[in-house]
């Protein structure tokens, strides 16, 4: 499978992650969820810089419980409850946001 | 439900690299920290070695995961069990491995160490109180 976006054709998995992480751009995260039929808004580019930083610093993708608690800490209680990041992303914060964020699946994610 | 509560160390016996089996096992303790289970993980022999500061896989073409361990606390994983005589056969002191700690719910998140340094002695003790054991 594969992704166009900002003129460039981008691997991903049968479940839609791209293949290599490394080639993640903004654009991908956008074309991703325009196929989801999603606009991202500055709430969802919080949650996925979000991602991304975790996963530049431990090196995986959180489970979806782990997200949300570490949500609340940094960004606030409002935002840190499975409500508020479903209602972002419907088709689970743990699997859509870490698509869109260039992330591999979530570990603990089943 | 508390008395389902089962007791599950995960044994860590081998050096980071070289084989599957360091990232596995952490793999593993993600996935069952979901579980809700009394978790906890001990390192011994060469796996002591997964928790040394300072790793750099540049040269083996193997994925760096040790900051995956700063995570385990996120994950309610609190309890590193060290063999101290382990990390004196390599020459190694507490000093030399990364500083992990964790959040404490019930002492107003109060941060606090989850490596355990403890005797050989002290950790058969412990493992006589397991109920499950995984051992990489």
């Amino acid at each position: 499978m594969a992704i166009e976006a900002n003129g460039k054709t981008f691997e991903t998995d049968e479940e839609g992650y791209l293949t290599n992480l490394a080639e993640w751009e903004p654009a991908v995260a956008d074309a991703m969820a325009a196929e989801d039929d999603l606009p991202l808004t500055d709430e969802h580019w919080e949650i996925l810089n979000f991602l991304r930083e975790y996963y530049e610093e431990y090196q995986i993708a959180p489970a979806v419980r782990v997200l949300t608690k570490a949500v609340g800490k940094r960004l606030g209680k409002e935002k840190g409850n499975s409500k508020y990041l479903y209602a972002l992303f419907p088709y689970g914060p743990g699997k859509q946001a870490c698509r869109f964020a260039g992330l591999p699946k979530p570990t603990g994610c089943i | 439900m508390s008395e389902q509560i089962k007791k599950f160390m995960y044994v860590n016996r081998r050096a980071p690299y070289g084989t599957i089996y360091a990232w596995e096992s952490l793999e593993v303790v993600l996935i069952g920290a979901a579980f809700d289970q009394d978790v906890s993980l001990a390192f011994i022999d060469d796996g002591v070695y997964q928790l040394i500061k300072g790793q750099d896989t540049a040269e083996v073409e193997m994925k760096n995961f040790s900051p995956t361990y700063q995570a385990l606390g996120d994950y309610d994983v609190t309890k590193l069990f060290v063999e101290k005589e382990s990390l004196e056969e390599r020459g190694l002191t507490l000093e030399d491995l990364m500083p992990l700690t964790y959040e404490d719910e019930d002492d107003d998140w109060a941060e606090k160490d989850s490596i355990r340094l403890v005797s050989r002695a002290e950790l058969a003790d412990i493992m006589d109180e397991q109920d499950v054991f995984f051992s990489f």
